[in-house]
C-alpha cells in the first residue's frame, strides 16, 4: 500500500478529508463565534465583530442563573454512577467471562443486557418515575444515578468482557496454583491487567451519563437538574436569548473535549471494541 | 470485606498454600461478583417492564405522591389503533432510521476508506470526526436550531450567498423532517466512520498486495476485497446504528418538538407526550409496550434474515 503512489489521488483524497472536517468543524466555530457575540452582532449576521463575555457572564453568574448548580449535579450523577457502573461490570464480566456460573445464568445475562440496550430509554422513564415516586426517590438525585447506572451497564459490561477475554488464562492459573484466593486473584491479578479497558469503559459511561436527556429531563426537578435539561429547559423558556443559550451550549460541550484531548486513544478502543475483532 | 482483610493478612504472614483458601467471600466469589448485576437488571428492567405491561391496562392518578389504579381492560391498546400521533410516529421513526442510517453507513464507508489510505494526519481526521458523537445530544439540538434560523442562522446565509431565498427549514412541513435527518447524518455518520475506519485497519494487508501484483484497479479491489471481508463490521455498525436510530429523542426534542403538525413526530416523543405532558401514564404504558413488541419483532426478523445470509 506504501509505494507506487502517486501524488494526484493523496492531493484529492486529503481534499475530500479536509472538507469533511471542516463539515465536522463549522458548526461548532460558528456556536463558538455567537457565544461571544451581542444579540445586535448576531442578528445583523456581522462576520468581523467585537467579542464580548456578556452571555457566558449571564448564564454562569447572575442570581437566577442555576448552570453551575446544573453542572455541579452532571458531575456528581456522572462520577457515581459510573464509578458503580465500572465495579459492577468488571466483577461480572469476569465471572462471566471464566465462565464461573451456570450456562443458562451466563446466557441469559448477556443476552438481556443486550436486548435491553436495544430498548428507547424513553419506556423506561414511566416505569422508573412510578417506581421512585412510590419509594420516596422521584426527584432526588439517587433515583438519577440509579437510573444512569442501569441504562450504561449493558454496554459497560459488553466492554469489559471483551478486555477481560483478552487477559491470559495462564496469569490467572499461575497466581491459583500460588494460592490465591478467588478476591485475591481478582484485586491484584485481574484489576490490574484491565486497567486500559477501564479507563475505555470509564470515559464512555462518564460522556453518556453527561449527555443523557431523556430519562434525565423526566426524574428530576428544578434543583436536581443536569446540564442537558438546563439547556432544553433555557432554550424553550428564553427562545429569544440566542447568544446565552450558544454560550451554555458551548460550556457543556467542555467537558467531552477535554475527555476526547486526553484520552482520544480511550474513547476510539471504547467505541469499536467488540465491533471489530 | 473482614474475610477479605483476614485472608490478605494471612497471605501476606504465610507463604501462600492452598490450605488457606475457603473463606466464606472466596467460596461464594462468583455469586458475589454476579449479584449486583443480576440484582440491578432486576429491579431496575425486568420488574419496570412488568410493571409496565401491568400499568397499561390501569389509568393512574396521583394525590399527594399516592397513586390510584383503575383497571380498564384493553382500552387503552383498542385507543392505540385510533391514533394519529402514533401512527404518524411510527412513519416518521421509520423513514428517520432508514435514510439517515442509509446515507451514514455510505457517508461514513467513503470516508473510513480515504483515511485507511493517507499516512499522514490519520489520528487529527480521527480525533475531529469523533467530537459530535461525544456532544450531548440536546445541545446539538440547540446548536442547529441556531444554524436553521431564518433570520441569522448560517444555513440560510450560505444559500443567499448563491442567490437563493431564505427557507425555514424547521417550521415548513415539507422540510421539517428531512432537516432533522440532515442533522442526524452529522451527528453519527463519526460513528459508522470510526467503526468502519477500524475494521479496514484490521484487514490483513497481504490480500492487498496479492491483488495489487495481480494488477487489481481500486475498484476491483473494493468489490472483490474490502467488501466481502468487511461484511461482518458492515453489519455490526449497520445494527447499532439502526438501534439508536430508533430510540431519536433528544434532538427531535429541541428542534421541532415533533412539528410542525406531526412532520417529525417520532415514536420516543409521542410516548414523552402522552406519559408525562398529558399525564396520561396507562396510555403512554401500553404505547411502551406496543413499540417494546415492534422492536423485538424487528431483532427477531433481522437476525433470520442474517442467518440466512450466512447460510448462502
Amino acid at each position: 500500500m506504501k509505494r507506487q503512489r502517486t501524488l494526484g489521488p493523496t492531493v484529492a483524497t486529503h481534499g475530500a478529508l479536509v472538507i469533511a472536517a471542516l463539515v465536522v468543524l463549522i458548526p461548532f466555530v460558528w456556536i463558538a463565534a455567537a457565544a461571544f457575540k451581542t444579540q445586535i452582532a448576531l442578528l445583523t449576521g456581522a462576520f468581523l465583530f467585537e467579542p464580548t463575555l456578556a452571555n457566558f457572564n449571564e448564564v454562569l453568574f447572575t442570581k437566577t442563573s442555576e448552570y453551575l448548580h446544573n453542572f455541579a449535579n452532571s458531575l456528581i450523577v456522572g462520577t457515581v454512577s459510573t464509578a458503580i457502573v465500572l465495579a459492577v461490570a468488571t466483577l461480572s464480566a469476569h465471572a462471566l467471562v471464566r465462565r464461573r456460573a451456570p450456562s443458562w445464568l451466563i446466557h441469559g445475562l448477556l443476552g438481556w443486557s443486550i436486548a435491553f440496550h436495544m430498548i428507547p430509554p424513553i419506556t423506561m422513564v414511566g416505569p422508573w418515575f412510578v417506581m421512585f415516586r412510590t419509594v420516596g426517590l422521584d426527584n432526588t438525585m439517587t433515583g438519577l444515578v440509579l437510573a444512569h447506572i442501569t441504562l450504561n451497564l449493558p454496554l459497560a459490561l459488553w466492554l469489559m468482557c471483551v478486555f477481560v477475554r483478552e487477559i491470559p488464562i495462564e496469569l490467572e492459573e499461575a497466581a491459583w496454583i500460588d494460592g490465591a484466593t478467588a478476591p485475591q486473584l481478582f484485586v491484584r491479578v485481574i484489576l490490574p491487567l484491565v486497567m486500559p479497558g477501564l479507563a475505555a469503559a470509564g470515559i464512555l459511561t462518564f460522556i453518556f451519563s453527561w449527555n443523557e436527556f431523556a430519562v434525565a429531563l423526566n426524574l428530576s426537578q428544578k434543583a436536581t437538574a443536569t446540564v442537558p435539561v438546563a439547556i432544553a429547559k433555557y432554550a424553550q423558556e428564553f427562545e429569544i436569548k440566542y447568544t446565552e443559550m450558544a454560550a451554555g451550549a458551548l460550556l457543556s460541550a467542555i467537558p467531552a473535549v477535554v475527555l476526547l484531548l486526553l484520552g482520544q486513544r480511550h474513547i476510539v478502543k471504547g467505541l469499536t471494541a467488540g465491533a471489530v475483532k | 470485606m473482614t474475610v477479605l482483610g483476614s485472608n490478605e493478612l494471612s497471605a501476606a504472614a504465610l507463604p501462600a498454600t492452598p490450605a488457606i483458601r475457603g473463606g466464606l467471600l472466596d467460596r461464594f466469589w462468583p455469586g458475589v461478583s454476579l449479584a449486583p448485576s443480576i440484582l440491578l437488571f432486576l429491579i431496575l428492567t425486568l420488574l419496570p417492564i412488568a410493571n409496565l405491561v401491568v400499568m397499561s391496562f390501569h389509568d393512574i392518578t396521583w394525590q399527594q405522591g399516592r397513586a390510584t389504579w383503575t383497571p380498564v381492560g384493553l382500552r387503552h391498546y383498542a385507543a392505540l389503533a385510533n391514533d394519529p400521533l402514533f401512527k404518524a410516529g411510527i412513519g416518521n421513526t421509520a423513514v428517520f432510521a432508514t435514510v439517515a442510517v442509509a446515507v451514514q453507513m455510505l457517508l461514513g464507508f467513503f470516508l473510513a476508506v480515504l483515511t485507511s489510505r493517507v499516512f499522514h494526519g490519520r489520528v487529527i481526521y480521527r480525533t475531529i470526526f469523533v467530537l459530535p458523537i461525544l456532544v450531548p445530544g440536546i445541545v446539538i439540538g440547540a446548536m442547529w436550531k441556531l444554524m436553521y434560523n431564518f433570520d441569522f442562522g448560517i444555513i440560510n446565509q450560505a444559500i443567499g450567498l448563491v442567490g437563493m431565498m431564505p427557507r425555514d427549514f424547521l417550521g415548513d412541513r415539507s422540510l421539517a423532517l428531512a432537516s432533522v435527518i440532515v442533522v442526524d447524518i452529522w451527528h453519527w455518520t463519526p460513528f459508522c466512520f470510526l467503526l468502519l475506519l477500524a475494521g479496514l485497519e484490521s484487514l490483513p494487508q497481504d490480500v492487498f498486495e496479492a491483488a495489487r501484483i495481480d494488477g487489481a484497479g481500486f475498484w476491483q479491489e473494493l468489490r472483490h476485497i474490502i467488501l466481502p471481508l468487511m461484511l461482518p463490521t458492515i453489519a455490526v455498525t449497520l445494527l447499532f446504528r439502526l438501534i439508536v436510530a430508533f430510540k431519536v429523542f433528544d434532538e427531535v426534542f429541541l428542534l421541532t418538538g415533533g412539528g410542525p403538525g406531526t412532520s417529525t413526530e417520532v415514536v420516543s416523543f409521542s410516548i414523552y407526550r402522552r406519559f408525562f405532558t398529558e399525564d396520561r401514564m396507562g396510555y403512554g404504558s401500553a404505547m411502551s409496550v406496543v413499540t417494546l413488541f415492534g422492536l423485538a419483532l424487528l431483532i427477531i426478523v433481522a437476525q433470520g434474515v442474517a442467518r440466512q445470509m450466512r447460510r448462502t
